[in-house]
């Protein structure tokens, strides 16, 4: 897979370890750095291809190597130039698939009705964990999939949960939510082989930010 | 024609200052934006129009300058980029009926205009002027 890394400055380290994780994968990694002295650093660190030069620009695109490249990052800390970026690489070149960062989360929705494929604001996901953090040690092994948009916990209900004694088709889950599997005794069931919870059962439940505490407390009684 | 409009200019430099003076005082109601109060210095002493103080790539700053009640917006900022977003996000998200952007460099004029944005390249306007003025 060829991709292009597109940042540096405030997000220098973050290129640093992405442009390694993906060499580590063996992709043919390229970065793109407009400072002469990160350019030389990341050339003598990274075993990547590095471009010295503005990657919201066609011709460091087009030198970058964007006519044959599967994805393109741009990460800087500027909204405006991984829009940019991206869409260059998109329509310019075809490249199939484009991410940016966004530093202010209310971007994160315009650059998607834009068109940009993927969007990641670290703003709005470490405010979305800090949010979906409960202080129950009941709830455990959360896990955010979808760039964020969907949590997976694991909550484990314990004596006098409402939940125990009830079949799943009964619980008032929220509609954004959705039990995936019952652990019980270490075997991973499904609902539909399950027909009344138990104490001790571990659920995985799957759901959005806002549906979540809703969805625990159907389960646990227990508003996190 | 621009007497009665709403007209929101994206950077206050010389070309933003210049067409925010000129339109107020054509009647326009202007609303200028730009993130260093020093640009506000180049409008003139008559603008009777307002001023925003902020980074217009953030939307919460567009909101304040009311974006979405403009008749038009002008995205001139020193940098392209700056006003390619601008431009969009008042075009496809608020819907202004006309938005121009300035862009400098000529490659990218190409890929703005299949998205719909207009756009004015002050280098080739300015390369065709001097050639044109060597021609002569």
């Amino acid at each position: 897979m060829r991709v292009i890394l597109i940042g540096g400055g405030e997000t220098l380290e973050t290129i640093y370890f992405l442009a390694r994780i993906f060499v580590r994968k063996g992709y043919q990694t390229t970065v793109v750095d407009q400072d002469p002295d990160e350019a030389k650093m990341l050339s003598q660190r990274v075993e990547a291809t590095v471009i010295l030069g503005d990657g919201s620009d066609p011709a460091v695109l087009d030198q970058a190597g964007a006519r044959r490249a599967d994805v393109v990052l741009s990460l800087t800390q500027y909204d405006a130039d991984n829009l940019v970026a991206c869409q260059l690489a998109q329509q310019m070149y075809g490249v199939p698939r484009t991410m940016a960062l966004v530093s202010d989360p209310d971007n994160e929705e315009i650059f998607r009705q834009l068109g940009i494929s993927m969007v990641f604001s670290p703003a709005k996901i470490i405010g979305t964990l800090i949010e979906g953090q409960t202080a129950c040690e009941d709830i455990a092994n959360q896990t955010m999939v979808a760039g964020g948009r969907v949590q997976v916990t694991e909550v484990m209900l314990r004596e006098g949960a409402p939940a125990v004694g009830k079949t799943f088709p009964e619980l008032p889950m929220p509609n954004d939510s959705l039990i995936a599997n019952v652990l019980r005794n270490g075997e991973v069931l499904m609902p539909r082989e399950v027909d009344h919870i138990r104490v001790g059962d571990r659920i995985i439940l799957i759901s959005v930010p806002e549906s979540q505490a809703d969805a625990i407390e159907v389960l646990t009684g227990e508003s996190g | 024609m621009t007497s009665n409009q709403y007209i929101v200019v994206v950077g206050c430099g010389r070309l933003g200052s210049l067409l925010a003076n000129r339109l107020s005082a054509v009647g326009a109601s202007v609303v200028v934006i730009d993130r260093d109060e020093t640009a506000f210095r180049h409008l003139s002493s008559e603008f009777s129009g307002f001023q925003v103080l902020g980074n217009a790539t953030e939307v919460e700053v567009l909101r304040r300058a009311k974006i979405e009640q403009a008749d038009c917006v002008l995205a001139v900022t020193r940098r392209d980029n700056i006003n390619l977003m601008v431009a969009q996000v008042a075009k496809v998200i608020y819907k202004v009926p006309q938005v121009i952007a300035r862009v400098f460099n000529p490659q990218r004029v190409a890929v703005y205009k299949e998205f719909g944005i207009d756009t004015i390249c002050t280098t080739s306007l300015a390369g065709e002027a001097f050639l044109a003025r060597l021609a002569s």
